[in-house]
């Protein structure tokens, strides 16, 4: 649709008209939570029909987003606790700070102005490469935004998962911000997975520094290679994990799910991660099974005829779901 | 025989070094630096237009031509980018109508200069983003703002914003199609006035 041409004037209230259909797309597509593969392509649909259609969706995609803002109300911080003096916590379970010294200019969840956004849907995977030659990797169903100020050096996690493999550059730290959270590669190799609730920073290589801050203070820890951070919005553990268990959680860098002695009921989990089509275990007994094995992330049909073969079990598949049971 | 023509005789984008931007760099280009200037824009076109119903239609004309133009040739400034746009459209139409008030020619030429002012826009967003949000859900009916909130704020599912309000899950739905609608409008355009509502 590249004519603008309206021959006898407007059509009036089209814009209008093209804005409430967009804002009809969005919140099904955002709010709804059961947006399908069907959903999908028929908004393709939609999309490419004309470039107005496109940008009133961008429009108010964008109005939307800037809604998010509106979380930071849930649960209210107060401002003091950035001019206090900051607590330091020390000891269980944390590693000793040895590295400290860098600058924080923004608020962890500031919304810059020129940032670039990066979105991959149920399923998707997808690689950045950063001017700096430090690449990201997005997993499933993620949602990361790097800053298009200064050197690019800052971005945040809302969503999902991503895998960081950042050059070092002392003069500009490369910083992941996750809810209230922050962590600071010092030449790292590491992996962010966001949840509803927590934040799990699992580290693979180099030195990187892990920093919270909510209304009572700030906490920090100082990860070494093998260390897991889970951290709440209260609260942070670290636990060292041996390095064989963290190469298999990211099997999905190579599209693989690697289960070793996982339950039944965790594999579903990982699998709905990937799949709008959800496994749901309806039988406890079934759900501490334990398996064994590499299996491609969105091949669902590999992962049920693996477990019926081995465990004997019934499986129905719906639309929108396969059931499992005894 | 309009549009492209009129767009090469002034104001033309200069061609930045490098290839033309890929389609989700346009998108994001297009969030980032043309819908901050939709307040001005507006506020342009519905000086210079008659039918203040038409405005919408318009300002979304010219966003239309400008993402197609930027596409291939993406310019380096992008207000004066944005405003030659609108004005060879309302030249354009101008011209169809067969009627040129003189208000009209006079404000075109004063326009030269105005879009040459570097955006105030943009830090402004800036500045403080959630006082923004904030203001503009204070415009929204009400209902329609609980629903918003609800959902923005506490994260309530549809089912569960339904059940805390007493509507239905379609009554949620409407609420939050038209809370986003209004919200690209305040947020965007600034003021609602010029906006048709929902």
């Amino acid at each position: 649709m590249t004519d603008l041409r309206h021959p006898n004037g407007n059509e009036v209230g089209k814009a209008a008209e093209i804005r409430n259909r967009a804002a009809m797309w969005i919140v099904k597509r955002r709010d709804h939570g059961n947006w399908s593969e069907a959903d999908q392509a028929e908004l393709d649909l939609w999309l490419a029909e004309s470039v107005a259609h496109k940008l009133a969706y961008l429009r108010v995609e964008a109005a939307w987003q800037r809604a998010d803002r509106l979380g930071a109300l849930r649960r209210p911080r107060s401002l003091r606790t950035r001019f206090a003096p900051y607590l330091k916590f020390g000891g269980a379970g944390l590693a000793a700070a040895t590295v400290v010294g860098v600058i924080y200019f923004a608020l962890p969840t500031q919304n810059q102005p020129t940032e670039k956004r990066y979105v991959t849907g149920v399923g998707g995977r997808e690689t950045l490469t950063l001017r700096d030659g430090s690449r990201v990797e997005l997993n499933t169903n993620t949602i990361l935004r790097i800053a298009g100020t200064g050197v690019g050096r800052t971005v945040w996690l809302d969503k999902g998962e991503a895998y960081f493999q950042i050059v070092h550059n002392e003069a500009h730290p490369f910083v992941v911000h996750s809810g209230n959270h922050w962590v600071t590669d010092l030449g790292t190799k590491f992996v962010v997975r966001r949840n509803e609730q927590t934040i799990r920073v699992a580290l693979l290589e180099g030195k990187a520094r892990f920093d919270m801050e909510d209304s009572h203070g700030s906490q920090e820890a100082v990860l070494n290679p093998g260390d897991v951070v889970v951290a709440t919005a209260e609260a942070l553990s670290v636990a060292e994990h041996p390095r064989e268990a963290l190469k298999n959680e990211l099997g999905w860098r190579r599209g693989l799910l690697i289960f070793k002695h996982a339950t039944l009921a965790e594999a579903a989990a990982e699998y709905n991660r990937y799949n709008l089509k959800k496994i749901v275990i309806a039988d406890p007994r079934v759900a501490g099974l334990n398996i064994n094995g590499s299996l491609p992330v969105n091949d669902l049909s590999a992962f049920t005829r693996s477990i019926r073969r081995f465990f004997d079990l019934h499986i129905e598949e719906g639309p929108d779901e396969i059931v499992i049971k005894r | 025989m309009t549009g492209t023509a009129d767009n090469n005789r002034e104001g033309k984008p200069q061609r930045m070094p490098g290839a033309a931007m890929t389609e989700p760099e346009l998108d994001a280009w297009f969030v980032r630096e043309v819908l901050p200037l939709e307040a001005s824009l507006m506020q342009f076109l519905s000086r210079n237009w008659q039918d203040k119903s038409e405005v919408e239609d318009f300002c979304q004309d010219v966003y239309v031509k400008v993402y197609e133009t930027a596409r291939n040739d993406p310019p380096k400034s992008v207000r004066p980018f944005v405003f030659a746009i609108a004005r060879n459209l309302l030249i354009d139409r101008v011209r169809r109508a067969q009627i040129v008030p003189i208000e009209t020619a006079v404000d075109l030429e004063a326009m030269n200069i105005a879009a040459e002012e570097p955006g105030a826009e943009r830090s402004a967003i800036a500045r403080d983003e959630l006082r923004n949000v904030q203001t503009a859900l204070d415009h929204l009916p009400r209902r329609c703002r609980e629903a918003v909130m609800l959902r923005k704020v506490e994260g309530l599912s549809l089912r569960e914003i339904a059940a805390r309000m007493g509507i239905s899950q379609n009554t949620v739905h409407a609420h939050l199609v038209e809370g986003s609608a209004l919200l690209a409008d305040i947020l965007y355009g600034q003021k609602g006035e010029t906006r048709r509502k929902a």
